[in-house]
């Protein structure tokens, strides 16, 4: 029986939206407010989905302890408290909540083998949401 | 095709432990969902039908009656219930979200004439839910 787990975490991180590929007057006009030399920061919310048949024995997808293990070590103490644009993970690309999405699942998928990683949601803010399931599509 | 999801919430107590296992496992990978006396949870069930609008009424299914399936099959079989001891179904499999999601999809699956389960997502805290799409 194939079910599928979420789990959400929290983490308070900022960043800036600046492109070194763009001249100032292109960034500004296309990150607005999130061009702001000196960032800015929210609090995110992150869903991890992860699916895989439920084991007979223990009656789980997988042991939540090894997820936020795993989430604990590899994503907030990368992410939480820090300024995004600092991290190597974005030295190429601007830490868009969209690129941030895609770096968390990455992380997840090349490190985390103890079930199969559906999906990563985030949250910026109440008002916005991103979601990433590499190649896959979302499910409804 | 149109899908609708209705929200119900119940809160029951539960522990974790398998009895082929020896009590260091249990500890081991139950933590302190292992502790006999047990513990509970408010828990959020949404449940998703789908189905096509019927013209004459414009309803996927009729609300009034999957709220008496849902009442009946769950919230009075589980609520206010100590999960291992009181429903039938945690006799033999570990109440964890995964098999409440599994044991809630069975009692519903074949009572919903109209529209068809699409899916049984159960939230057991806030940060922490399952979604059980059926055995496909």
């Amino acid at each position: 029986m194939k079910a599928h787990l979420t789990r959400r975490y929290m983490f308070s991180a900022s960043h800036r939206l600046h492109s070194h590929a763009m001249s100032e007057a292109e960034n500004a006009a296309t990150y607005g407010k999130c061009n702001n030399p000196y960032g800015h920061g929210h609090n995110y919310s992150l869903e991890v989905t992860v699916s895989g048949p439920v084991d007979e024995s223990t009656g789980m997808v997988c042991n939540l302890a090894d997820l936020d293990g795993f989430v604990e070590r590899e994503i907030l103490q990368r992410f939480d408290l820090e300024n995004l644009n600092t991290r190597a993970e974005f030295v190429q690309t601007v830490p868009t909540t969209e690129n941030l999405c895609t770096a968390i699942y990455d992380i997840l998928q090349r490190g985390f083998t103890q079930a199969h990683l559906d999906k990563v949601r985030i949250e910026e803010t109440m008002m916005n949401s991103f979601e990433y399931a590499g190649a896959a599509e979302i499910a409804r | 095709m149109v899908y609708l999801t209705r929200k119900a919430e119940f809160a029951a107590s539960h522990y974790y432990h398998n009895p082929d296992l020896t009590p260091e496992e249990n500890q081991r990978i139950f933590g302190k969902c292992n502790n006999p006396n047990g513990h509970g949870h408010n828990y959020t069930l949404e449940v998703t039908v789908k189905g096509e609008v019927d013209p004459r009424s414009g309803f996927v299914v009729d609300l009034k009656q999957l709220k008496e399936i849902l009442h009946r099959e769950v919230l009075d079989a589980m609520d206010h219930r100590f999960l291992n001891k009181e429903v039938p179904e945690f006799s033999t499999r570990i109440p964890t979200t995964e098999n409440l999601a599994i044991a809630i999809w069975q009692r519903l699956a074949s009572k919903l004439k109209q529209a068809r389960l699409h899916r049984v997502r159960v939230y057991e805290t806030p940060d922490l839910f399952v979604d059980f799409y059926g055995e496909a």
